[in-house]
């Protein structure tokens, strides 16, 4: 027999359009509402069908929200999924489904249950009803609630007639008397505890908290051009567009887009764009207009490897540097990167404020391991979230570019008061019109690129510290690996180490210096020259000591991280 | 009426107006400044954004809301402007670089969203700013800096490409004809959609074949012209000489505004409305089950 405890890391591997999405919307829905905390984050292939796509989903005794390189029960739904996923298998993990799936040389290293997936989805009447009998076998495993998987089918296809729910409630059936069969048999042995907190909790994406907290925002108007893995941000507001009374609009390229969401601020309103690296690039022209004409603007970044086209469906950190640096001229920014589902909603509601506040483009940035990854969490209190649009009735001697010694003017929009709002991409005086005048050429790019900023930096958050500040090591990072990284460091279990997460990577805070000092360094960075080490580096003047970098596209693993640190370590 | 001196600017830095004497853009201040003042306007109400290019330099000479903005991309500005808040008068202008080169793609995507805004273009067929490079309405052979052995590609034709693609209002005018002028512009602004006006005007620095008499010769007013018919639009959309003055097309259809959700049931305008916060709610409600 093979058994698990407290924490089970379940692989569903198929070809797009295999249903893959369908087992496990079923499987984290249906388990989480029996009780048990979960997991899920997937990784595709850029393309519409074929190919091999999986989704992890770790079903656990306590909060797990990590993506774990062990594969503990493999459900393959084609053949191939196994030498994809070779070096994630070992001899613990059990591969359930048909012989036919799983190539020879496997057969010895890993334990093999055989499901007659076709036969029994034929014996209820298609194929179709294959992946309804996978996530019957997975609850039935956990001994999940099946009122609750009945009552999930029933509301998913419902629309499709009483006799396609109720051949799925038999395929679910099926389904889960096996998984309850074989827990019984004791073919797989499954021990993990439920939690009645859980059913109350909420099941949310990445992607859907950046919405969110953009709508919590207070942000009216969302422009895009569709570009993986920015994308689901888009779906997600539009669908609910009618609820929350916004424009969610695809325009014709992101050029449109920034413009667009510029219009929005200078009329008053809160805009957003959605987009990744390729994307971004295409918004630079307009990013320097934010910055030179103070026009607030509100940029999710969902990062994915470049350069160019790159790895159009995968991860990494590598953009870090794109939005530091880019638009031409100088001019401050703020760059958020939240760590988990919770900071990204609040983080995202926040930047609306800053833009306002500041007048200056605020970057979220993520990344597709970070969108596309799941997993309940308590529901979010809104009774502090607030928003402050600084927005200013003029009068008739309303000067938009006034000069003042924060570098923030004060903000009007056209038609609420007696003045007149000028703004101006060119260099302008302080009314807003064009100047070529030296003085006024100088005051302005000081008001802009060290006034405001200094402003700024002054109200920077400080980066997370988890441990203790007299630790000897220290661990930075920044954005999605938080969780890889803290739960990694809760299996290393040593007292000597500490760790700084960054969510908001620019301007940092001076103070950040002092946390740093007399500190063995070791930076985490998903991107190949380590750029956040970097930017310390240009901040502070300090180096990092030792740097686990990674950049093939797939994310760090809690097991990938836990080696590098011992190697570190030792 | 209100004064067309309403919207004379008194700010320190719109006395100083960078267009050479003589100057079509002159002529088009003083038919907006009319336009407004007829239209009984306030400066606050309106507001004029503007792309790149002596055109685009208007809302420095003008007093309205301005913003002047970068090369090509009004249009996704002032659409966004016009949806923030419904209640302004928003104004897209440029020049025919500005909006059928760099903004080539706005231009086109504009007259398929149909926002309720106003387009005119300064068509000078040359671009001034950077000193004489062929436009891309610059007529066939012109000599330039850039092209000197005369320009070879086919000149755009807006008005026909904006009939063809249905927008819904396209009138082409020459500034040298004031009150024609005023009254065309006027109807473009009280039009509900899109409104595209071609604009001539002569650039007397680096413009020396369509001149002001060029223009007076070369053009005409169509007088019996029904713009509701779209077949016989284009028909005049493709004559080249005389070209055609007036409004070509009207197609009156519901704009973007009226057609998002946002506007659906609240006409508030989106600047001043709250996040929604109980429907945050109930779909994080909804989270927690199915």
């Amino acid at each position: 027999m093979v058994e698990f405890k407290e924490d089970v890391s379940i692989v569903l591997g198929g070809a797009a359009g295999q249903g893959i999405q369908t087992v496990e919307e079923i499987l984290t829905r249906v388990l989480k509402l029996s009780g048990y905390n979960v997991y899920a984050n997937k990784e595709y292939m850029s393309r519409v069908r074929g190919g091999i796509n999986t989704t992890e989903i770790r079903v656990s005794s306590k909060k797990v929200r990590a993506f774990v390189k062990r594969i503990d029960i493999l459900i393959p739904f084609k053949r191939g999924v196994l030498p994809w996923l070779e070096n994630r298998l070992s001899e613990n993990t059990v591969v359930l489904g048909e012989r036919e799936n799983v190539e020879e040389e496997f057969m010895e290293k890993i334990t093999f249950v055989e499901v007659p997936f076709n036969k029994m989805a034929k014996d209820v009447g298609s194929p179709l009803y294959l992946n309804t009998i996978a996530a019957g076998i997975a609850v039935g495993l956990f001994h999940g609630d099946f009122e609750i998987l009945k009552e999930y089918l029933r509301k998913r296809f419902g629309s499709k007639g009483e006799d396609v729910v109720s051949k799925n409630i038999e395929a679910a059936e099926k389904g889960y008397s096996l998984g309850v069969k074989l827990c019984e048999e004791k073919t797989i042995g499954i021990n993990v505890k439920k939690d009645e907190r859980v059913k109350e909790e909420v099941l949310l994406s990445g992607t859907e908290a950046i919405a969110l907290g953009a709508i919590a925002g207070g942000m009216n108007i969302l422009t895009f051009y569709p570009m993986s893995p920015s994308t689901g941000v888009a779906v997600f507001s539009a669908q609910h567009a009618e609820e929350f009374e916004i424009i969610v609009e695809q325009v014709e390229d992101e050029i449109a887009a920034i413009n667009m969401a510029l219009g929005a601020w200078f009329a008053g309103a809160r805009g957003m764009v959605t987009t990744s690296g390729g994307g971004f690039a295409l918004m630079t022209e307009a990013l320097s207009l934010a910055g030179m004409a103070e026009n607030p603007i509100v940029i999710h970044l969902a990062q994915r490897p470049g350069p160019a086209t790159g790895l159009p469906t995968r991860t990494l950190q590598s953009d870090l540097n794109l939005v530091l640096y880019s638009g031409h001229g100088e001019f401050p920014r703020i760059v958020l990167a939240p760590g988990s589902i919770e900071e990204a909603f609040y983080l995202t509601a926040t930047a609306f404020n800053l833009a306002d506040k500041y007048q200056v483009p605020v970057i979220i940035l993520t990344d597709q391991y970070f969108v596309d990854t799941y997993y309940n969490l308590p529901e979010f209190d809104l009774s502090g979230l607030k928003v402050e649009k600084h927005i200013v009735e003029t009068d008739e001697n309303y000067k938009r570019y006034l000069l003042t010694e924060d570098g923030i003017s004060p903000r009007g929009i056209p038609g609420y008061g007696k003045g007149i709002i000028v703004a101006n991409g060119n260099e302008h005086d302080e009314w807003g019109d064009i100047t070529e005048d030296e003085e006024l050429s100088r005051l302005m790019q000081e008001k802009r690129a060290i006034k405001k900023l200094r402003t700024i930096r002054k109200n920077a958050m400080m980066p997370e510290l988890i441990g203790s500040e007299e630790a000897r090591y220290l661990v930075i990072s920044w954005g999605s690996t938080y969780h890889v990284i803290k739960e990694a460091l809760e299996n290393l279990g040593r007292e000597d180490i500490a760790f700084l997460h960054f969510k908001w990577l620019y301007p940092l805070p001076s103070t950040v210096k002092e946390v740093l000092e007399d500190k063995v360094l070791i930076d985490i960075e998903q991107n190949v020259t380590a750029q956040f080490a970097e930017l310390l580096k240009k901040e502070f003047g300090v180096s990092v000591d030792h740097k686990i970098l990674k950049y093939d596209g797939r994310p760090f693993s809690v097991e990938e991280i836990l080696d590098a640190l011992k190697g570190v370590l030792e | 009426m209100t004064s067309p001196m309403l919207f004379e600017p008194n700010r320190p830095g719109s006395k100083d107006v960078a267009w050479c004497p003589g100057c079509g853009n002159f002529g088009i201040r003083n038919i907006l400044r009319k336009v407004f003042a007829e239209l009984n306007l306030t400066p606050q109400e309106v507001v004029i954004i503007s792309g790149i290019g002596q055109a685009a330099k208007m809302p420095h000479y003008i007093k309205v809301n301005g913003y002047h903005t970068l090369h090509g991309r009004s249009i996704p500005i002032a659409t966004a402007v016009k949806a923030s808040n419904p209640k302004l008068t928003v104004i897209a202008e440029g020049g025919d670089g500005d909006m059928y080169a760099e903004g080539g793609n706005h231009f086109l995507h504009a007259i398929r969203r149909n926002p309720d805004i106003t387009v005119l273009i300064h068509d000078n067929q040359i671009y001034g700013l950077t000193k004489g490079q062929a436009s891309p309405t610059t007529m066939l052979g012109m000599k330039t800096p850039t092209q000197p052995w005369g320009v070879f590609e086919e000149p755009f034709n807006p008005i026909a490409l904006a009939i063809a693609l249905d927008a819904s209002f396209v009138a082409r005018t020459f500034m040298g004809y004031f009150e024609e002028s005023v009254g065309i512009i006027k109807k473009a602004i009280q039009h509900k959609g899109l409104a595209i006006v071609d604009i001539f005007h002569p650039c007397v620095s680096f413009n020396k074949v369509n001149t002001y008499e060029w223009y007076h010769k070369h053009t005409y007013w169509m007088e019996d012209h029904d713009p509701y018919n779209r077949e016989e639009a284009f028909k005049r959309a493709i004559e080249t000489d005389p070209l055609p003055l007036g409004i070509f097309y009207i197609h009156e259809k519901p704009t973007f505004e009226e057609q998002v959700m946002a506007y659906k049931k609240d006409k508030t305008p989106l600047w001043q409305r709250k996040p929604k916060f109980g429907e945050i709610k109930k779909i994080l409600g909804a989270k927690k089950g199915f």
